[in-house]
């Protein structure tokens, strides 16, 4: 075998970038070129301004009626230094939630920009497409969907306790790697309000068409949701389980189902 | 004791040493976040003015966490070599500055155990970068285990094979990829996805094959929590370093699950295991500006001060490698380029004269404001500087940690730049495995097929 085809087929065996070859000390232009792009496109995730108007037009579109609001962090430059921003609501935003909040609900959603617009753009309707029948199914009233601008995990609180609702579930766009500027977090809290921690939250990451399913994150999330209201708590307690029920007969061809 | 420095008609007053040493950083992010940062930019100037004329004794004296309320001070104090700190006793932040500048590395060995955190990071604040660069390439610090880590002319290279599963076969590929461009001297340590027992367990055991099979003079390490390694080493897996993320406050430590009792619990059973050729440098430590202040446990400290208190915690226990991991924590702490390739700079100078083998992990986030360029320029910088080590990850992109640090090939052009030289054990197994020729640089034709010999189950 020659040592191309080596590096070829070693480097099946991982994402990581090896076998690439070397122009002296240097990578071949090819890989110069190809990592650019890569990291161009990871700064264009964080750094493309949120389209609220058009993320709420397709949630709209399935049924949902929709809010947006924004953080404290004013713009792009000042999320990025001042994360405890992010966790606040504009004075603004505070006062039309109060103003808008009606009926208490089983389930607050948040889609936020988080630090990838493009991860909102491209993955939080068909999201919530894939979990707006599960919730209809569990019965759960839902607040409107708040869509949010500059926003952090923990702005989440804040909209859910306003939108008095028993749980609050976060969209958000991750931090970009060099390989998934399109990828979603979904963070969920029971009893959302100012001052929740990390650890009392339940995470699903990597969701992206490359990575975690929409309709597989759906059905995690939906799992999570259905235990959190009915054991009265998220974080570390709360172990994802929903593996279990993935591998019984019924749970694959409801998913199968979802398709 | 309030400190002042009069500039025209303004005096600028500063409170406290904490308040001076943080006033007189140069500007970052996280300092910013903290509420501790100078107002202006003729505030951190005079703040530089008066540090400039505190006595060394005067910060031996006043420490910034109260010797009471933390351990890391305690340990910082308990252990400073009074004798050794007799030469420099006398002198000034502003005079230690340029008794640095002036110093031969037989005086910087004999000073270092003299040097406390607070009075190594005071002085960095009143250097430039080029001083920065200049003294710590006089600094020697040389540890050893299976090899000869920190010698002049020498840089040492991290292979860091990531893989987002912990897939044993992709590992291994990132492994052979990485030592056929002659990297992994340092250690090849891996950082796993998961916590659990069973992949520590399968990860340990095959590093320590890899490293038999090839009989390569290195040593290995899964970078885990401590009480997870511990475990693993009373169940008589294979580990060679022990690793854990440490920071310069006793609360920041709790935050990461450590206390100084522990760390020593495993130096010592890492001691014992007994698997080293060379030297007995069983520790390696990561630290980080920032990681006290987002525990919410930095006291009103500047992160400089508080990451090079970190450096006093990795002393006590010897460790062959230490680094900072100076873009990973995001541009809350380290805004961009600037900021990283002075944070870089500072950490390596303030690490080496206090006698810690330092290394850098040269990298960002893709939230920074920074790019591969600035990547080239820290990097260049700290090989000048005598950095003791850097990371090699494939391509620079760690797949699994999703930040970006620096590449086999960067270690390629470092050391084609500045002539720098691997660890030289390691030089010569590359040599004799035929990989580089007698000046250490790579043959044409690859050495997969010789390399293949180490995992034999990927060559079917």
């Amino acid at each position: 075998m020659s040592e191309d085809d080596l590096w070829k087929r070693l480097s099946r065996l991982t994402p990581a970038r090896i076998g690439l070859g070397r122009a002296g000390a240097g990578l071949p232009t090819r890989e110069v070129l190809s990592f650019g792009l890569a990291h161009a496109q990871a700064r264009d995730a964080v750094h493309t301004p949120l389209d609220a108007e058009a993320v709420a037009g397709a949630i709209e579109a399935l049924g949902l009626p929709t809010l947006t609001v924004a953080s404290h962090a004013g713009d792009r430059a000042t999320y990025l230094r001042r994360p405890d921003y992010g966790r606040r609501l504009s004075a603004e935003s505070e006062a039309a939630l109060r103003e808008r909040a009606g009926e208490a609900a089983d389930l607050a959603i948040v889609v936020a920009d988080g630090l990838s617009a493009r991860a909102v753009h491209e993955g939080a309707a068909t999201m919530l497409a894939a979990l707006k029948p599960l919730v209809d199914t569990s019965g759960w009233s839902l607040a409107p969907v708040v869509v949010a601008l500059q926003a952090r995990v923990a702005l989440g609180d804040a909209i859910g306790a306003l939108l008095k609702a028993r749980a609050v579930a976060v969209l958000i766009g991750e931090r970009p790697g060099l390989s998934s500027p399109d990828s979603l977090g979904l963070y969920l809290t029971f009893d959302p309000r100012s001052g929740r921690s990390d650890a009392e939250r339940n995470c699903i990451s990597n969701v992206r068409p490359a990575g975690l399913s929409y309709e597989l994150a759906a059905f995690k999330l939906h799992w999570l949701i259905a235990q959190a209201l009915t054991r009265g708590l998220t974080g570390v307690n709360l172990k994802d389980e929903s593996d279990a029920l993935l591998t019984a007969p019924e749970a694959q061809a409801g998913l199968d189902g979802l398709r | 004791m309030a400190f002042r420095h009069v500039v025209g008609p303004r005096t600028h007053v500063f409170g406290d040493l904490a308040t001076l040493m943080a006033k007189a950083t140069p500007v970052r992010s996280g300092d910013r976040l903290a509420g501790i940062a100078a107002e202006s930019a003729e505030e951190t100037m005079a703040a530089r003015w008066c540090l400039a004329e505190v006595p060394l004794s005067q910060i031996l004296a006043q420490p910034l966490i109260a010797y009471e309320d933390d351990d890391v001070t305690r340990l910082i104090l308990d252990t400073h070599d009074q004798a050794a700190f007799a030469e420099i006793a006398h002198l000034t932040i502003g005079d230690f500055r340029e008794f640095l500048l002036t110093a031969s590395s037989e005086t910087l060995a004999r000073i270092a155990p003299a040097v406390t955190p607070e009075i190594a990071a005071a002085v960095s604040k009143i250097m430039r970068n080029q001083d920065l660069i200049l003294v710590a390439r006089k600094c020697r610090v040389v540890t050893k285990y299976r090899n000869t880590i920190g010698l002049p002319g020498t840089l040492a290279v991290r292979l860091q094979p990531n893989h987002p599963t912990d897939d044993p076969k992709g590992i291994t590929a990132s492994i052979l990829d990485g030592l056929s461009y002659g990297c992994g001297d340092a250690v090849i340590g891996i950082n796993p996805a998961s916590d659990s027992i069973r992949t520590l367990s399968d990860l340990l055991r095959l590093l320590d094959d890899v490293i038999q099979r090839l009989a390569i003079p290195t040593q290995s390490c899964v970078l885990t929590h401590v009480t997870t390694t511990l475990d693993a080493m009373n169940r008589g897996l294979p580990v060679d370093l022990v690793f854990q993320s440490i920071a310069g406050t006793q609360a920041a430590n709790a935050s990461f699950g450590v206390t100084l009792p522990l760390l020593k619990e495993a130096h010592e059973a890492a001691l014992a295991l007994k698997r080293e050729t060379l030297g007995d440098n069983v520790m390696y430590f990561e630290t980080g500006q920032g990681s006290a202040l987002s525990a919410d446990a930095h006291h009103g400290i500047d992160q400089q001060t508080l990451e090079t208190r970190a450096y006093a915690v990795a002393r006590v226990y010897r460790p062959l490698l230490v680094n900072t991991v100076v873009g990973f924590i995001g541009p809350e702490y380290l805004y961009d380029g600037k900021e990283i390739i002075r944070a870089g700079l500072e950490d390596h100078f303030c690490g080496k004269l206090m006698g810690v083998p330092l290394g850098v992990d040269v990298c960002y986030t893709n939230h920074a404001e920074a790019d591969q360029d600035d990547m080239d320029t820290l990097l260049t910088l700290l090989g000048a500087a005598g950095c003791t080590y850097i990371m090699g990850v494939p391509g620079a992109d760690d797949v699994m940690l999703n930040y970006q640090s620096t590449s086999f090939h960067d270690a390629l052009y470092l050391r084609e730049v500045l002539g720098l030289k691997r660890a030289p054990e390691f030089e010569a197994w590359l040599q004799r495995i035929g990989l580089t020729d007698g000046e250490g640089a790579l043959l044409p034709g690859g050495a997969g097929a010789a390399l293949l010999t180490a995992a034999p189950d990927l060559a079917a």
